[in-house]
């Protein structure tokens, strides 16, 4: 079976602490996965290692068939994952246009003469990508598209983070790590958030996604398998409704009686 | 394609009437001498736009500038023109005007660096310095055309700058400000000791000439004797309108996106493929470009370079225009560049403590408006027409 991403034993510590401990962890092309676990237990690490944020101490990450272990965030942005931020990471001064084209980055020419001499050229590659970003924020929520060039800062946290997940989408990675899409925002938002990431999906069936989230339900209702971590160690796999019943994970959660 | 709103466009009127009250202060300003009159003039100025901002009439301006930037910046370059004509035989005023001008060219490139790619710069007096000293050394030395001895100017600013590279590269915020602060200081005592750079005593600049025109001389248009600095404010306007057009289009392209980017969030920025040393660099080196650009023609206008003229203070003296103007706001820089450089010239009872006041500026500003007086507005890339 050929995996879209394979990690393996992958170790990262934090001084004494191990963040992640030797942990398997592969994804087949077109799933959705829920990385779940409780607070600490490497989810957002294991994610920060595999963009490159933080190097490995031990094992590999393979991504479409290439070894990204030691890979920077640019060349895995470049080679297809792109991923949304536990703490919203928007450029809060610029206009929801810029936060998105900045997820564009490796559609965008960015020759110095083609951006500063070019006008005319750069005019059409602007319409082109201006439309695309339109296309892809009415999805989420029409309202937005009229609003392009209004900056980022006024604007509430759902809106935030349907931008942020804009940022992620525009450049049509093969993988979207989700960190916690629904921080910070009621349940109705979050289900809202979760259909309109799931319509895109089905516009873009290529689209594999991993998603850490503390909201069970949603990770139930989406997710086709779980993978369960505690103190960075994998303890539990499987569809949602095996991984919720197992014993060693309802202990992680709630503790040995 | 989805069809965007085709908003009404902004009136040209607002702009204009504002630039064509402005050149009148600024002509009224420029020609008193006795000092009671130039208080009550610059007193009557800032009641004037205190009034007019607290009866919305900035609003319709700030829009027709906005939208119909072209024209109005063509208006702008027009009304520069009356200002110098109107002076056309008082050496200092044009002296003056042809400063303000390189200021702000000088002043555009520190933007480049600071307000768009983050990085900070408190050095530009110094690579506005070399400049100067480029030009000092070549006019006296060699017969290069002294166009090319401008470009050589930037040129080498830009290298020389490129020394700083690798630590501003490994340093963020504060730590690299300091490599700027300690580069400077490092300048000046080079320059001071240096013999063959003439020492603390500097050296003399030949002024310019271009296909045997010499720029030193006065001339006469029909019988009216004209002074020389006409001469210099001309190139200077041109080299003003050039990097403004390039700061311009520099920030109305991904180019400027992704140095906003940076400047915000390092992070994110390379989560999404920007490379972070590619575009500092390119920034730092650009600016530096711009500076000593500046800085030669500045050397030839003055006619004299020393190292006391490029020091550390100096420098402050373009952060505190950029603060003043609106961090990133190209307009905000040439308007901030006229407050600070004419308002010590004018109140000569100020002038020892001119350092005291851009600091005073400096406080008021980030206190009471901390965006500067013409806050940047957020990125149109083709304003006034479609999008």
């Amino acid at each position: 079976m050929t995996y879209l991403l394979e990690a393996r034993g992958l170790t990262r510590k934090f001084g004494g602490v191990v963040a992640l401990d030797n942990l398997d962890l592969t994804v087949v092309p077109n799933e959705i996965i829920g990385l779940i676990g409780p607070n600490g237990s490497g989810k957002t690490t294991f994610f920060n290692v595999v963009t490159g944020i933080y190097g490995a101490h031990g094992g590999s990450v393979t991504f479409d068939g290439a070894d990204i272990t030691r890979a920077s965030s640019r060349a895995v942005y470049h080679a297809g994952v792109s991923r949304t931020f536990q703490r919203s990471r928007l450029s809060l001064p610029l206009s929801i246009f810029d936060n998105i084209m900045i997820g564009n980055h490796k559609r965008l020419n960015q020759g110095l003469w083609f951006n500063l001499v070019r006008r005319g050229e750069f005019k059409r590659e602007f319409e082109v990508n201006y439309a695309a970003a339109r296309t892809l924020i009415e999805v989420f929520e029409p309202r937005l598209a009229e609003r392009m060039f209004e900056p980022v800062a006024g604007l509430p946290m759902i809106d935030r983070r349907r931008i942020e997940i804009c940022r992620a989408l525009i450049s049509q990675p093969k993988l979207l790590l989700l960190d916690e899409p629904s921080a910070g925002m009621t349940h109705d938002e979050t289900k809202e958030l979760m259909d309109d990431i799931l319509q895109v999906r089905d516009l873009n069936r290529n689209l594999t996604i991993v998603i850490v989230e503390h909201e069970m339900g949603l990770i139930e209702r989406i997710t086709d398998r779980c993978v369960v971590l505690n103190f960075g160690r994998k303890i539990a796999e499987g569809p949602y409704r095996q991984v919720a019943v197992d014993r060693q994970v309802q202990e992680a959660y709630l503790g040995v009686e | 394609m989805p069809e965007v709103k085709q908003e009404p466009q902004a009136p040209l009127l607002p702009g204009v009437v504002a630039v064509a009250l402005s050149t009148a202060y600024l002509i009224a300003l420029l020609a008193v001498e006795k000092q009671p009159l130039v208080i009550g003039l610059l007193a009557f100025g800032i009641v004037a736009v205190l009034v007019a901002h607290y009866m919305d009439w900035l609003d319709p301006v700030g829009r027709s500038f906005a939208e119909r930037e072209g024209v109005l910046s063509a208006y702008a370059v027009l009304a520069a023109c009356v200002v110098a004509a109107f002076f056309h035989d008082n050496h200092f005023v044009l002296l003056l005007f042809v400063t303000v001008l390189l200021y702000a060219v000088a002043t555009l490139g520190l933007n480049i660096e600071f307000g768009y790619a983050g990085v900070l710069n408190f050095a530009g007096a110094s690579f506005f310095g070399i400049g100067a000293y480029t030009s000092a050394v070549l006019n006296t030395y060699t017969a290069v055309p002294h166009l090319l001895v401008l470009l050589i100017g930037g040129t080498l600013a830009a290298l020389i700058g490129s020394l700083l590279l690798l630590p501003v590269l490994r340093t963020r915020g504060h730590y690299a400000a300091l490599v700027t602060i300690a580069f400077a200081l490092l300048l000046k005592t080079f320059l001071e000791v240096n013999d063959v750079l003439g020492g603390p005593q500097g050296m003399q600049v030949k002024g310019m000439s271009i296909l045997g025109w010499s720029f030193n001389d006065n001339f006469e248009i029909g019988k009216i004797e004209m002074s020389f600095y006409l001469n210099y404010f001309v190139i200077s306007m041109l080299l003003l309108c050039g990097t403004f057009v390039l700061v311009r289009r520099l920030e109305r392209s991904w180019i400027g996106l992704d140095l906003d980017a940076i400047r915000l969030d390092e992070t994110a920025a390379s989560c999404f493929g920007l490379d972070i040393a590619r575009w500092k660099i390119t920034a730092f080196v650009l600016g530096n470009f711009v500076i000593g650009l500046a800085g030669a023609l500045f050397g030839m206008v003055g006619g004299f370079v020393a190292p006391n003229n490029y020091t550390f203070a100096d420098s402050l003296i373009m952060v505190s225009i950029l603060l003043l103007g609106g961090i990133g706001n190209p307009w905000g820089v040439v308007v901030a560049t006229f407050i600070v450089v004419v308002l010590p010239e004018k109140l000569q009872t100020i002038q020892e403590y001119r350092f005291l006041l851009y600091a005073l500026i400096v406080i008021v500003v980030l206190l009471f408006r901390p965006e500067g007086l013409l806050p940047r507005p957020v990125r149109r890339y083709f304003p006034g027409g479609r999008a």
